[in-house]
Formats: structure tokens, C-alpha cells, sequence
């Protein structure tokens, strides 16, 4: 018998018993629209990730703060530290956060394989306004190469005599600017409060505007920026006040290799600090989804299982009903690797009917929904797509669908092949 | 004289173990030769249908040799026994065995698929089978649409679509009224007879072994009466 005539005739047979074989599939099809889904999400989440990766740019760039934990065992309260703490705060807010001085600066840059260390000082702004517009609050940073993100216009700050302002994009319709393209050039204005509670107006130029991302963008200021609102801050205050730090970036060499970088991390915990790259923050978000879709693939894939024994059950009653058929091919000179291939290729036939169908309906119903709640649901994340489909993944869902109603196949084949073809003709 | 197409020594065959054991067949010997038409002929229990299994390939004897066309078959690979029987037997059975949702034409072609022809040629050949048993208006037709005697029409049909040199007919119109019993039989004497196939057809029905070229008479296991060959039998095989 040609293979063509084997497959051919798994088909012709699967639609024999049509009731039996719907109800089959519709067991497959579950599964397999629910594995296809969730890899999909498993894909389209993994890719937006992706995506905000390659948005921050310098993987070299290490975000250091002090160690949450100092050293000491155990989860309990911290102990208090005055030389930890931001004692009064700044600007007289109650505020109390571990700060960095020099020493921790000097020791940062003391790490093997850390070329240059940059301080990020808290920059205190009550609030930012526009010409003719109301004032908002708003936090600035000082922009680092550590965090590049996607720009919706413009560009980044760059380091010159003018002071320029990265604006995240909610401010621009807030701000009274039409849209982002419109944001860009204009001057705003900044109010910040000094020592002795005396407001003062910094204006910058916004140089671009941030896209909205995973990583909730701030608002960004370059070097000059910086430092007059560091100025306005430090203004009427007595003793030798410093601006206050709250975390560093450690900059390792352009091209360091992930050991390397892992080095200088492992070096960074046991002075007393921690190091992450950005792409170590947004890998927290990833295990937690993996984590998720894994699960969910488990539960498809129970799901594949329990079909799996369905598919036993009706080839089961098929070769029962076909007993007197598979005797006839064995006494016509059928061998018994032909009959076991034919009840085999019924359960693959019936397997990639299940996981077609199921696939179909996942991308049908995944597209529609993705589509729905990017405008809905995660309108506040521009790129994500939750679901989606590629050929790839797609296709392994089926392959692996097929497998399992392969293997479940064997099962009867062998009980078909083994039917020796006297007793067959003999069955009543 | 030329070589039997089936030729069985001292054939043996018992089922079960010890108490429950029964001796089917014990020594037969019988051959069969090219054009002849042979009866088995015997009660229930005879061990008729067990001696067309062993002659048919389809079960092994214990002791005894069966040689086909001279060839020892107990010496055959299995895939060789596959082969032997598709291209050289044909089956006609009591109950049909037609697949009752397949068309005539896919039932009769089944012999020709197994052997793995081209689609073209096997509905060719098919088509020529049932022409000759005068079914090819019904090659369309479900299985299962068909009279009793259309059917075991079909069945010949299937049976001779292979070219065989040997046909096997357990009880071929034990399942048929007289009448249609006697067209089938002539129609299934007339073309082996037309094409020299060896026919062994097993049956109680003494009216068809009748028409028979020669019967052996089986009884518990052992042949009790064989026909010496018919003068008229010398003279064809001469």
C-alpha cells in the first residue's frame, strides 16, 4: 500500500464515524487553542520586552543604589544609620531615603572593571508649566546613558550650554502643546523651591518627548539643567551642605562581557551596594510572565493529555468495528506495519484537524481581542500587542499536538496490527 | 505431469492445550493443480475451513509441508507469504466482507491498493473486473445498496481483480437463495474455468461440490474419500 493510499484512506475513514470524530476534536481543539494562545502571549509579551530593551541603550551602564539589605541577616527592620539616611531631607521634606556621599562614589569606582561612576542627584521641582498653560508636578532626572528611552519626538538632551528637558508624553497635552512634534523646541518652565523656602523658575528648552513604556518614564534633564536646579536647591543653605545623591551609575567598559558585568555586580554587593542594568530590571518583569505562561502552557497541555485518551477511546472502537475490515487487508497481504501506519495516520489526521481548527479559532479570537485591548486595556503601553502569532510557535503547537494523537495512536495500531487475520474474519 | 499449484503433505494442526485439545486436521494430504476446480467437503468440525486457511497462508500448520508452485511455504519470509497471497490468491467468504460505506468500484480495488498500484491503473483493472461480472454500472454504488447476489458478485470481482492464480470460496453462496446461488456459481465456474484458475472452494452444499472437478471428503481431521482425477481433467492438463 503507497503512503498516499494510507493517508488517503486515514482520512476517508476519520469522517466515517463523523459524531465520534467531532467529538474528538472538539476535545483537541481546546487544548490546542488554548496552548496556541498561550504562547502567544508568552511571544507577543516577550517581544514588547524585547522591544524596550533595545530602546535603553548602553548595557554597560549599571544603576547603583545601596544594598537593600546591608549585610545583615535576616529580613527584620533595618537598624537606623545617620550616615545612611537623608537626614531632614531635602528641602526640608520629611523624606528619608538612603543617600550616597563621595565615599560610596569612591568605592563604586574602586570596583574592578568600573570605568567612571556618575552621581544622580535628587533634583527637587514643584512643578513644570508652559506659556499660558496650568502648572503640573512632575519629577525630573538627570538623564544617563543607562536609560535611553523611545522617543515619540525630538531628541534626547544633549550636553551644551542651554538647558534642555526630555518631556514624558502625558505632559504635552496637559501642557497645552498639540501634539509631541509641536513640544519640541519649546521653552518651559520649571519651579523649584530653595533651602529657605524661597520659589524659584528655571526655564529649559524640551528637546524631545519620551514615549510612554514599560519603564514609566520621567522626565529627563541634561547637565545644565541639572545643575541649576542643584543650585537653586543648595541656595540659603548653611554649613557645607552637598546636593543630595541617591544612587550612582557605574559605567563598566562598552564592549564587557556578561561575566564581566556579573563580576562587577557580585564586587558591587560585597562593598555594600547593588548593581542592575536595565536589562536586569525588565528581566523581573519576564520571569514573572514566563513563570505565568508556563503555567498556563501546563495547564494546555493536561488539557492535549486528557483529548490524548479520547483519541484512544474512539480509534479503539474503530478498530473494534473494523475488525472484520483490518482481517480482509491482512488476508489480501496487508503487512501489519501498513495497518498500524493507517490507525496511526487516522490519529494524526484527527490530531491535525483538532490543532488546525484550535489554532485557527486562537488566532481568529486572539487577534480581535489583542486589537480590543491595545486601545483599551493597555492603551498606556503603545506596542504591546498581548498575543502574538507566528509561524513558528503556531507551528510547534501543532506538531506537538500531533505527537500527542500520534502516541495515543499507537496504542490501538498495535492492537490492529496484531489481529491475526483468521480470528478478524471469524468475529461476529 | 506438471507441478501441483498446491501441493500438502501430512498436515497437522491442533488448537489448545492438554485437556482442551483439538486435533483440526491430522496428516492431510492433497494438492491442487492449475485450472482444476477442488472440493472440500465435510461437516462442521471437519477441519475443512482450518485445511483452507493452512492452503490459503493464512495460518501455519504444526507439522506437514505445503508447497505452492513447488516453493516450500513454511520456508517463505513473512513479507514474501504478504506478497503470495496478494498477488496470487484471491478470496470469495460466506459473509462478503464487503466495507459497507466504501463504492463497489473501492471495494473491489482494495487487492490492488494493498499492492500498492497507481490510482489509474488500479481503477482500470477494477473496472475490467466488474465488467466481467457485469457490476460496472454499479461501481459507484455503496456497498451496501447492493442484492445479496450483486454482492457476492462484487465480492468475485474483488477476487479476481488481482490476476489470481488460485481462488479461495468458503461456503461462496452459503449466504445466497438457490437461484441466485446457481447464477453465482455459474458466473464463478465460468470464468475460472475461462481464465485456468485453480479454484478451491470449501462447502457442505453437495450440489456444488458436485460441479466440482474432483471433492475430498474431510472427517474429523483426516480425508476420508478422495474422487480420482475425471478422464476428462487428464485431457485438459495433458
Amino acid at each position: 500500500m503507497r503512503a498516499g493510499d494510507v493517508i488517503g484512506s486515514a482520512i476517508r475513514n476519520t469522517f466515517r464515524s463523523k459524531l465520534r470524530t467531532t467529538l474528538t476534536v472538539i476535545a483537541i481543539v481546546i487544548g490546542a487553542f488554548t496552548l496556541t494562545v498561550t504562547s502567544a502571549i508568552g511571544a507577543g509579551v516577550s517581544r514588547y520586552i524585547d522591544d524596550q530593551l533595545g530602546m535603553v541603550g548602553a548595557p554597560n551602564a549599571l544603576v547603583v543604589t545601596a544594598a537593600a539589605d546591608d549585610g545583615s541577616a535576616g529580613d527584620g527592620p533595618r537598624e537606623y544609620d545617620p550616615e545612611r539616611s537623608l537626614a531632614g531631607g531635602v528641602n526640608g521634606s520629611p523624606i528619608d531615603i538612603a543617600g550616597m556621599t563621595q565615599a560610596d562614589f569612591d568605592a563604586i569606582a574602586g570596583v574592578a572593571g568600573v570605568e567612571r561612576v556618575q552621581p544622580i542627584s535628587m533634583l527637587a521641582v514643584d512643578y513644570i508649566e508652559a506659556a499660558g498653560s496650568d502648572r503640573f508636578e512632575i519629577a525630573v532626572d538627570p538623564a544617563s546613558e543607562a536609560m535611553r528611552f523611545d522617543l515619540a519626538a525630538g531628541s534626547h538632551v544633549a550636553d551644551g550650554a542651554e538647558r534642555e528637558l526630555l518631556l514624558p508624553l502625558p505632559y504635552v497635552e496637559a501642557l497645552g502643546f498639540a501634539d509631541a512634534a509641536d513640544a519640541v523646541g519649546e521653552q518651559v518652565v520649571l519651579g523649584a523651591t530653595d533651602a529657605v523656602g524661597t520659589q524659584h523658575e528655571v526655564t529649559a528648552v524640551v528637546s524631545g518627548v519620551a514615549q510612554e513604556s514599560l519603564l514609566e518614564p520621567g522626565a529627563e534633564s541634561n547637565q545644565a539643567l541639572t545643575d541649576a536646579l542643584v543650585d537653586v536647591s543648595l541656595t540659603g543653605r548653611t554649613g557645607a551642605a552637598a546636593p543630595a545623591y541617591y544612587a550612582a551609575v557605574a559605567y563598566a567598559a562598552p564592549d564587557v562581557s556578561d561575566e564581566q558585568l556579573q563580576a562587577i555586580k557580585d564586587e558591587l554587593v560585597r562593598v555594600g551596594f547593588q548593581g542592575q542594568t536595565v536589562g536586569d530590571q525588565i528581566g523581573m518583569f519576564r520571569a514573572v510572565i514566563d513563570g505565568i505562561v508556563n503555567v498556563l502552557n501546563a495547564f494546555a497541555i493536561i488539557a492535549l493529555i486528557a483529548a490524548g485518551f479520547g483519541i484512544v477511546n474512539t480509534l479503539l472502537m474503530s478498530v473494534k468495528e473494523r475488525t472484520r475490515e483490518i482481517g480482509l487487508m491482512k488476508a489480501m497481504g496487508m503487512g501489519s506495519g501498513r495497518v498500524f501506519g493507517l490507525f496511526t495516520s487516522e490519529a494524526v489526521v484527527i490530531g491535525l484537524l483538532g490543532s488546525a481548527i484550535g489554532a485557527g479559532l486562537a488566532i481568529l479570537a486572539g487577534t480581535l481581542v489583542s486589537g480590543a485591548l491595545a486601545d483599551t486595556l493597555f492603551a498606556d503601553l503603545p506596542g504591546l500587542q498581548i498575543m502574538r502569532f507566528e509561524l513558528v510557535p503556531v507551528a510547534t503547537v501543532m506538531l506537538v499536538v500531533m505527537g500527542i494523537a500520534f502516541l495515543a495512536g499507537t496504542l490501538p495500531a498495535r492492537s490492529a496490527a496484531r489481529q491475526h487475520p483468521i480470528d478478524a474474519l471469524r468475529y461476529e | 505431469m506438471p507441478q501441483p499449484v498446491l501441493d500438502a503433505r501430512s498436515i497437522h494442526k491442533s488448537y489448545g492445550r492438554g485437556e482442551s485439545r483439538f486435533d483440526a486436521l491430522r496428516g492431510v494430504s492433497l494438492e491442487a493443480h492449475a485450472g482444476e476446480s477442488l472440493a472440500i467437503v465435510g461437516k462442521s468440525g471437519s477441519g475443512k475451513s482450518t485445511l483452507m486457511h493452512i492452503l490459503a497462508l493464512l495460518d501455519a500448520p504444526d507439522s506437514g509441508a505445503l508447497r505452492i508452485r513447488g516453493t516450500d511455504a513454511g520456508e517463505l519470509r513473512r513479507s514474501e507469504v504478504q506478497r503470495l497471497r496478494n498477488e496470487e490468491f484471491g478470496f470469495v467468504f460466506q459473509q462478503f466482507f464487503l466495507t459497507p460505506d466504501a463504492t463497489v468500484l473501492e471495494n473491489v480495488m482494495l487487492p490492488l491498493v494493498i499492492a500498492g498500484l497507481g490510482r489509474r491503473e488500479r481503477v482500470e483493472r477494477a473496472m475490467a473486473a466488474l465488467r466481467s461480472l457485469e457490476l460496472d454500472d454499479k461501481a459507484g454504488n455503496r456497498a451496501t445498496d447492493l442484492s445479496g447476489g450483486q454482492k457476492q458478485r462484487a465480492v468475485i470481482a474483488r477476487a479476481l481483480v488481482n490476476e489470481p492464480s488460485v481462488i479461495f470460496a468458503d461456503e461462496p453462496t452459503g449466504n445466497l437463495d438457490s437461484a441466485t446461488g446457481l447464477i453465482v456459481e455459474d458466473i464463478l465456474f465460468g470464468l475460472v474455468r475461462e481464465r485456468g484458475i485453480t479454484l478451491v472452494v470449501v462447502t457442505h452444499d453437495d450440489d456444488l461440490a458436485a460441479r466440482c472437478d474432483r471433492r475430498v471428503h474431510l472427517r474429523d481431521g483426516l480425508v476420508v474419500a478422495a474422487d480420482a482425477r475425471t478422464d476428462a481433467l487428464e485431457a485438459v492438463l495433458a
